[in-house]
């Protein structure tokens, strides 16, 4: 028995807000980890005790994050088996994969030093403290690797077969799901993005003790460690964004024409569409503002690549599901137990267009009597929402290069040593701090968003996927998460702006603003 | 590559060994937490029972989302069914688990004392939940839990959240907490000095005299419920569904005990152990009660692995759903390359723990929480 439509779309919006809420806190894990490292680095090679108070700083307010981080990504691990069981049966074989080794080679390695992190200063040498700090970044960022490996298979499923036996996707190459371009792409793109959020986190909050004009010495070295790190972070993003990902597997195609609102297949190289109103009904984009050549530079990276437009992905997924019928139809036959070795021909003969097929369920159960019209319905479900992804998509580049000026003024201010008087940059620096956060949001937003209809593209779609729990189950969860994470995320802005305001002086040192040994101009 | 049963077999032993794992190092902060209102009277007690653990805590939770992976990877079905039909049960075990992190990190930083009270509530309720929920989850593992697949694998399920409240399960739930309680408790005695210290060797004395009590009871129980034996099987070395499989009800869950006799000593340690593990704690050898608290834990779990042997998700709804080690792993090849991941990585992860849990030897004392203001 399916899903109830709306317990799908309820384990839909549920895991949609879990797991967006859970990247709130991972960004700054993975970007103030390596800050720490660079600061406590400074601190073993100079002795300058300033560092150690940065590193400890810093550190209390990524351990206020990272309780956080560690609370909603519990829910992520269960999920898939509570809410998308028929998934977790179908792909377990290769997801799991991912997702246990992430939990062996590096939640373990983070959540086992970041204990010492914080207790192991008196307890440990100099170095080997560095030591933890650098395994606790590399833990961190490992764990990233891992799940965008998992999420990459999502987006392109690469190194896998269907298993008639077993009923299920199997591993066929490992290296291919470690390999797989989108995968790899998205990692990068995905961890230099975190690396921003965190320089500009630590770039904001050390313009605001600027311009209150306390703690200068302190807020001025973490000003700089945040706008090199930023610089260096955001120049990744942009030019590894992850477009180059988007050649390679059916849902990446689907993504990068609708997120440029390509309607049609123009000749190579593509124009970029900078601006535009997309009109879904009509399928064109009204007002549109176009570059010449550059999508197919960004997109393929050549130039006589073309960029294929909805129309036309379209119509090659209607065929594909008028292709997967024969396999679901053999499928269901070989259950049945009139297994031959005609019908296990006939399966392996259109097995690659199963996925599609599967697409039918949403309009009859059979599948296999489905009309041209039902066909062409399940095509059109194929192509997400173009304006959606076209704005968010235009509003995460935006802001990414709104970061590129913040930090590329904040290094030239501080190279010609003339940073206090740009009062406009500092508060420029407070206003942006939330912002890496929406530009991440938005990435995400994009990429899952515009994998619908699909969990893994092409293989398995959404309305399938999901467990056959009842609306109350989910009413029951929603409220119960909801309510939690709210009253956590109050708690914890609470405590991050409390110790913002403290300062440097929660470390209770005697050397900060508003302690009262007046050991500060030493450092200023 | 290992035979394909070779592998069903040391991915069973894996797995529990991974609960074990989650069970012998989180269950002592489990416990600590749960203890922790009552044997704290003061907010320096209560710190010091919180610093016990604050340090290692977080690696010790990884133990179980490992073990969710793990469970992800190498039994898909048994992560996909048993997760979604104790759907509610495992979204009130993650609640719980919610306050854990946040409780150990931000209780100490702020100083009201409604603030901290409310935490300490937070931290025990959030650590009894658990507790209470894996017991009551094993119980109905014995019970057999109502899901069915479809001949595309799809698991449907009857019954409603309630009926997991069986007597036999909440009563599992019980030991869970009793163990865990324990086991905290023997956890503290190591830790703490003076007054509080004594009250933590009381506390394990009282619980683990429960523990090892209430398990033999149950003991006698399952020895009156019905039972559940593979009648007929396909080729384990091979893949095999699970709707393959004929399962036929037996009197009791205490076939493989009665057909392998030398196996009657895990349930005897599990009763053992912990009696021993009380006494040891009562006569101020705290190191010595841990140690045998941790290898009760052990032998507990293990006696729930061997009865249900070789099942793993008994199903109540249809006999033949049953998920056993042969029918609910991943591929040969899944199974082949964890198997080499885990044998890689679960050696090194030892090693850093053990080295972590040695830099942070010795008692947790008030003058050391003073001296470190990044004490939780």
């Amino acid at each position: 028995m399916l899903p109830a439509a709306d317990v799908v779309e309820l384990s839909r919006l549920q895991f949609g807000l879990t797991a967006m809420f859970h990247f709130l806190f991972v960004p700054l894990t993975l970007g103030l980890s390596w800050i720490l490292v660079i600061c406590e680095s400074v601190y073993v090679m100079t002795g300058k005790t300033i560092y150690k108070d940065m590193t400890r700083f810093w550190g209390k307010l990524f351990g206020i994050n990272f309780a956080m981080g560690v609370t909603t990504g519990l829910t992520l691990e269960f999920q898939f088996g509570t809410n998308w069981a028929y998934y977790s049966h179908y792909v377990g074989d290769i997801f799991g994969v991912p997702l246990a080794i992430e939990g062996l080679m590096a939640f373990f390695l983070e959540s086992t030093f970041v204990g010492l992190f914080f207790f192991g200063w008196d307890r440990l040498s100099k170095r080997a403290h560095l030591l933890v700090t650098f395994l606790v970044a590399l833990g961190s960022n490992l764990s990233a690797l891992w799940i965008l490996v998992a999420n990459g298979w999502m987006q392109n499923p690469v190194g896998a077969e269907f298993n008639l036996d077993t009923m299920r996707m199997e591993l066929t190459s490992m290296s291919a799901v470690f390999f797989n371009p989108v995968a790899q792409v998205k990692f990068v793109h995905t961890v230099a993005a975190g690396y921003v959020a965190a320089a500009m986190f630590v770039l904001g909050v050390s313009s605001w003790y600027l311009l209150k004009a306390r703690d200068t010495g302190f807020a001025l070295r973490s000003f700089a460690v945040a706008a090199g790190f930023g610089m260096a972070s955001v120049l990744s993003v942009i030019v590894l964004g992850d477009e180059s990902g988007y050649t390679t597997g059916e849902v990446q195609k689907v993504k990068l024409a609708a997120i440029e609102a390509e309607w049609d297949t123009h000749p190579a190289p593509a124009a970029l569409t900078l601006f535009g109103l997309p009109d879904q009904a009509a399928e064109r984009t009204d007002y549109a503002v176009k570059i010449p050549y550059l999508l197919g530079l960004i997109g393929t990276r050549s130039l006589d690549t073309p960029v294929t437009g909805i129309k036309d992905l379209k119509k090659e997924h209607e065929a594909r599901i008028a292709g997967g019928i024969p396999a679901y139809d053999a499928l269901v036959r070989i259950k049945a137990g009139e297994d031959t070795p005609a019908l296990r021909a006939q399966f392996d003969a259109h097995k690659a267009d199963l996925g599609f097929a599967l697409l039918l369920k949403k309009y009859t159960a059979n599948v296999t009597d489905a009309t041209p019209a039902q066909i062409r319905a399940a095509a059109a479900d194929t192509i997400p929402q173009v304006a959606p992804l076209f704005w968010s998509f235009r509003l995460m580049v935006g802001l990414g290069l709104l970061f590129l000026f913040i930090f590329a003024a904040s290094l030239w201010f501080l190279v010609r040593r003339n940073l206090a008087p740009q009062r406009w940059l500092l508060r420029l620096a407070v206003f942006a701090i939330p912002l890496p956060w929406i530009a991440i949001e938005a990435g995400w937003f994009v990429a899952e968003y515009g994998r619908q209809p699909w969990t893994i593209s092409g293989v398995l779609p959404t309305r399938l996927s999901a467990s056959a729990l009842d609306v109350g189950q989910l009413q029951f969860s929603l409220i119960g998460l909801v309510g939690i994470y709210t009253l956590l995320f109050a708690i914890e802005m609470f405590l991050m702006l409390k110790y913002i305001r403290l300062g440097p002086a929660s470390l209770a040192t005697g050397r900060y603003h508003g302690e009262t040994p007046a050991t500060e101009t030493r450092h200023a | 590559m290992p035979d394909y049963d070779t592998l069903k077999l040391a991915w069973w032993a894996l797995i529990v060994a991974l609960l074990i794992g989650f069970a012998v190092l989180d269950g002592f902060d489990i416990g600590a937490a749960i203890l922790l209102p009552f044997i704290g009277r003061d907010d320096t007690e209560r710190r010091l029972v919180i610093n016990a653990v604050g340090p290692t805590w977080e690696g010790n939770q990884v133990w179980l989302v490992t073990a969710g992976g793990a469970l992800f990877a190498a039994w898909p079905l048994v992560y996909a069914a048993a997760f979604s039909v104790l759907y509610g049960a495992l979204m009130l075990v993650l609640f719980g688990l919610f306050l854990r992190p946040v409780g150990f990190d931000y209780r100490s930083k702020l100083a009201d004392p409604r603030w901290r009270g409310g935490w300490d509530w937070a931290l025990c309720a959030g650590s009894v939940l658990p507790a209470l929920i894996f017991g009551v989850a094993v119980g109905n593992l014995f019970v057999g839990l109502p899901f069915a697949f479809d001949e595309q694998m799809r698991v449907g399920y009857a019954g409603r959240f309630v009926d997991l409240l069986n007597p036999f399960s909440l009563y599992c739930g019980v030991v869970a907490v009793a163990m865990l309680t324990g086991h905290g408790a023997a956890f503290l005695a190591t830790k703490t000095q003076g007054a509080l210290q004594s009250r933590a060797r009381r506390a394990a004395l009282a619980a683990s005299v429960a523990t090892a009590a209430l398990f033999a009871l149950g003991g006698v129980w399952i020895a009156q419920r019905e039972g559940l034996t593979v009648a007929a099987i396909g080729d384990v070395g091979a893949a095999l569904s699970p709707l393959a499989k004929t399962v036929v009800p037996t009197a009791d869950w205490l076939g493989n005990f009665r057909a392998h006799p030398t196996l009657w000593a895990v349930p005897a340690l599990g009763v053992a152990l912990p009696l021993l593990a009380g006494l040891l704690a009562h006569g101020r050898r705290p190191r010595l009660a841990l140690t045998a608290s941790a290898a009760g834990v052990a032998a507990i779990i293990l006696t729930a692995g061997v009865a249900l042997f070789p099942f793993v998700l008994p199903s109540s709804l249809d006999a033949a759903s049953s998920l056993t080690v042969w029918d609910a792993t991943s591929s040969h090849k899944t199974l082949a390359l964890m198997l080499g991941v885990v044998a890689v990585f679960l050696p090194i992860i030892l090693v850093y723990t053990r080295w972590v849990y040695r830099v942070m030897r010795g008692p947790v004392t008030p003058e050391r929480l003073d001296a470190d203001t990044h004490s939780y």
